[in-house]
């Protein structure tokens, strides 16, 4: 049986990393006493499948992890025994079963949506400079690759690019929906391209996509049956 | 060179977290001051109570996994006079952000400042962190030196290892803890929270003085160090009711403090990630150069039941995969087969590796080897200390050539590829033959690895000796840093020769730092001092140790690095540790120091007559050990002829009493 579960990251445990969560994941599996599937040979591993990484210090509304497990389970007593054993932060969604083993989660998802909380003096700067990436053809950032400095254009990735201005103080949010097939363009890589100088005080991943040409779905949605977690499910 | 501030922190300040999360955007690893482990609490403050901050030296990875750390935490917290939360030395990225923004150290659990604890307590296992608790207490907004203290500042206790000599930090802690916290940090708590319900009358002398009253606590500004010349002649009380000798704790029973009862889970990666399960505190092997094995006697084995409990509660509770049952020499503990055995065969424990750090290498044995390979395999690590069975019957770690080949063929027979074996340099009486032997031992270590696997390594990893207080070697001039440098030179040499060695080994220079502190007397406090007010944190760190700014610092204090060092001490030798007891007789380790140049073994005295080391004696306590029997397979204290490393028969003298079980 193989499960895919949705859960949150938010406040002090954001500024953990990727393989932590993956740990955390590992450990509370098993002191939920879930029947994980091993892989096989001389060092055994979890069947555990993430998603794209979430930058350290980044939230996230929306992460997904594919489990397989050794014998059925009921979604809902996985909800319950699982969120039991999650550091505070890490919040189970929901959980789904997937009829089969489809694309894995990190070739599947097509796109993420953020939102970015920056801080700007001049919010028509800020707009202004939005505008001239969207007008682009080409948008060249430069960034690494195997340790070597490379160059690429990530105009491509730029699928969606809002700036939702607040007249009250300094703090504008930018809405971005950016490409992740083939090297993912990350947010941080997104702002240097601008042609403005901003400081960041928050990021947060709101969704991920499958799209499947005018379709797209979200990878909770690819579940054939799904168990909410309410809190109460004991 | 960083600015020393003086108190940065804002008093009404009780969550710096708003504060705080800026600052983590710009540093390496934020998940290091970022708490929420499993297992951590969040302790309610009330003004009445005491509230400890319990602070390891090093970083978050280092002292997250800390045991007594994490026993004392839960014993004050479960009492209604006290809270306790933790905090860790900030890196120095944090450390520069947080002077940047004039912020304090603060607390992990619920990012408190550190001004707001009444308590500042710092675990001591190593010299070089030294400095780090200067910085820590300086981060907190406390003067460094006690004698500059005001009523509304920290108090600054330390405990642990290190303790057993404190007069190089003498004048920067308020107060010593001495052997077992488990007890006497209630103790404290109490005499604390009597202070402060009376509405702390008589300022920090009173509860200071009250503090020294309490067995095990030692307050180093109630006495003073008398020198004629650079010899020092004692240590004396400054007032009557002050005790001129402080005992050591020690709790009778491990029994009785199941601790920790909600094992930490860290969040982020940390050193020795997975379950601890303390089976025995205490060693009697006897190692001439063990300070934990001479300052933690008598030895008092938790029963094998609760460790049963313990390990299956930790493993429920924790969802880790792996358990280590610690104590100085696993292997002796007298359950461990029917313990390891019952382990494996529990059905919630299935797959669950156990390791054993500090296997003993001759009582490792194919039973354990086999049970523990039922599980993963993890990395398999023996100690044969030295390289020659002259040399480990000065130092009196009594493992013949045969065991150690006898363990190495029984791991890897069953299916091990890698073996680490450590040693120490700069014994007593060592010769090139002895630094030589390591590697001979290494080659043929390889030699039995190879009928059972090609690919077999060994990797040797060779620390140099430094002296400690309480042991027979303190009386032992340490090897200068050439000498160390020259022997590591040896090691290169003979590695060369050696296929399928890997050789690792330690700094000499950090040796020799260590070695000052080791057995320095208040004199060294100023060097330490302005080390630390140079920038030197992280001493322990080889890339942020700078041999010069210590040996400046010597300069400008008149302390003569090498006379502290390298000097061998005479009988006569008072030392700065004279004062305070671990309950050894200073007789009974200048009679082994005479052994150990005679070149002759001591069989352990779990199992054998007394040799009346004053531990058990003097606090009226005994060895807590179930088996009236050694365990099977050693060479020390198992009726073999110890100088030719033979087999005799030895009678085994009844000690039912001591028997528990």
């Amino acid at each position: 049986m193989i499960i895919r579960l949705r859960f949150s990251k938010n406040g002090k445990i954001r500024f953990i990393g990727h393989r932590d969560v993956a740990r955390i994941f590992e450990r509370a599996m098993r002191a939920a006493n879930l029947p994980v599937a091993y892989s096989e040979g001389f060092s055994p591993r979890p069947k555990l499948a993430f998603g794209l990484a979430l930058s350290v210090g980044y939230e996230s509304d929306n992460e997904y992890l594919d489990v397989v497990l050794s014998e059925p389970v009921e979604l809902a007593d996985v909800c319950a025994r699982l969120s039991a054993t999650l550091p505070a932060g890490l919040d189970l969604i929901d959980v789904g079963h997937l009829d089969r083993r489809g694309t894995s989660l990190m070739e599947a998802v097509t796109s993420c949506e953020w939102v970015i909380d920056v801080e700007h003096e001049d919010p028509n700067a800020l707009q202004a400079s939005v505008d001239a990436l969207l007008a682009a053809d080409k948008v060249i950032i430069t960034r690494e690759r195997k340790g070597k400095p490379v160059e690429d254009n990530i105009r491509p990735d730029l699928l969606s690019l809002k700036v939702l201005m607040n007249t009250e103080n300094a703090t504008n949010r930018i809405v971005a929906e950016l490409g992740t097939e083939g090297r993912s363009l990350r947010p941080a890589e997104m702002l240097t391209a601008l042609s403005t100088e901003l400081t960041v005080t928050r990021v947060r991943r709101t969704h991920q996509w499958i799209s499947h040409g005018e379709d797209r779905i979200e990878p909770h949605e690819a579940a054939v049956s799904r168990a909410a977690y309410t809190g109460a499910c004991a | 060179m960083h600015t020393v501030c003086g108190n940065p922190s804002a008093p009404t300040l009780t969550d710096m977290w708003t504060q705080l999360e800026p600052l983590l955007d710009r540093v390496q690893k934020p998940a290091r001051y970022i708490g929420g482990e499993g297992g951590a609490q969040v302790p309610e403050h009330a003004p009445e109570k005491v509230a400890w901050l319990l602070t390891y030296p090093d970083t978050y990875e280092v002292g997250l996994p800390n045991q007594g750390l994490q026993i004392l935490y839960e014993i004050v917290n479960e009492r209604d006079d006290g809270v306790a939360e933790r905090s860790y030395a900030p890196w120095t990225d944090m450390e520069a952000e947080l002077r940047r923004a004039g912020l304090p150290l603060f607390s992990v659990d619920t990012h408190r400042p550190a001004s707001s604890f009444d308590i500042i307590a710092f675990n001591l296992s190593a010299e070089l962190t030294y400095t780090n608790l200067l910085n820590c207490v300086d981060l907190a907004g406390s003067p460094v030196r006690t004698a500059d203290r005001e009523l509304d500042d920290l108090f600054v206790i330390v405990g642990g290892h290190c303790t057993y000599n404190p007069e190089p930090i003498a004048d920067f802690v308020d107060a010593v803890v001495l052997g077992d916290g488990e007890e006497v940090i209630g103790e404290i708590t109490g005499v604390f929270a009597e202070w402060k319900t009376g509405g702390r009358e008589g300022g920090r002398a009173a509860v200071l003085r009250d503090l020294a009253r309490v067995e095990g606590v030692y307050v180093p500004s109630l006495y003073e160090p008398v020198y004629d010349g650079q010899a020092l002649v004692e240590t004396r009380p400054l007032f009557a009711d002050v005790p001129a000798r402080i005992e050591k704790r020690t709790i009778a029973d491990l029994g009785d403090w199941p601790y920790p009862k909600t094992p930490l889970v860290p969040i982020t990666e940390v050193v020795h990630d997975r379950l601890n399960v303390e089976v025995f505190r205490g060693c009697t092997r006897g190692c001439r150069f063990c300070q934990a094995g001479m300052i933690t006697r008598p030895v008092r084995e938790r029963p094998a039941e609760q460790v049963r409990t313990m390990i299956a509660d930790g493993i429920a509770r924790t969802g880790y995969d792996e358990v280590a049952l610690t104590s100085l020499s696993t292997a002796d503990f007298s359950g461990i087969t029917d313990v390891i055995a019952d382990t494996m065969n529990d059905p919630t424990c299935s797959d669950v590796s156990i390791s054993l750090p500090s296997l003993r290498v001759d009582a490792f044995g194919v039973d354990i080897a086999a049970e523990l390979q039922r599980g993963r395999r993890t990395g398999l690590t023996f100690a044969p200390e030295a390289g020659t069975w002259r040399m480990r019957q000065v130092i009196n770690k009594l493992i013949r050539e045969e065991d150690l080949y006898g363990a190495i063929d029984s791991a890897f027979s069953q299916g091990w590829r890698r073996s680490k074996l450590y040693f120490l340099t700069g014994l007593p009486t060592e010769t090139d033959v002895d630094t030589a032997g390591i590697f001979e031992l290494a080659r043929n270590c390889v030699k039995v690895g190879k009928k059972h696997t090609s690919g077999a390594t060994v990797t040797v990893s060779v620390g140099g000796f430094v002296p400690k207080p309480f042991t027979p070697f303190q009386w032992f001039g340490q090897n200068t840093m050439e000498e160390m440098r020259r022997k590591i030179g040896v090691c290169l040499e003979e590695n060369r020769k050696s296929k399928g060695v890997q050789f690792k080994w330690h700094d000499p220079e950090a040796t020799l730092i260590e070695g000052l502190m080791s057995r320095g007397d208040r004199r060294v406090g100023p060097v330490i001092e302005e080390v630390w007010r140079n920038g030197g944190t992280f001493q322990e760190w080889s890339e942020h140790l700078d041999l010069q700014r210590w040996l400046d610092a010597c300069a400008a204090h008149d302390v003569d690095l090498e006379w502290y060092v390298y000097r061998h001490r005479t009988e006569d030798e008072v030392f700065p540790w004279d004062h305070l007891s671990a309950g050894l007789h200073k007789d009974f380790l200048w009679q082994e120091w005479r052994d150990a140049l005679d070149e002759l073994g001591l069989e352990d005295c779990r199992w054998t007559p007394c040799y009346d080391c004053g531990a058990c004696t003097g606090y009226g306590i005994e060895h807590v050990v179930a088996s009236a029997t050694p365990p099977a397979g050693g060479s020390q204290g198992t009726g073999q002829d110890l100088s030719v490393g033979g087999e005799i028969p030895v009678a085994l003298m009844n000690r039912s009493s001591t028997v528990v079980g």
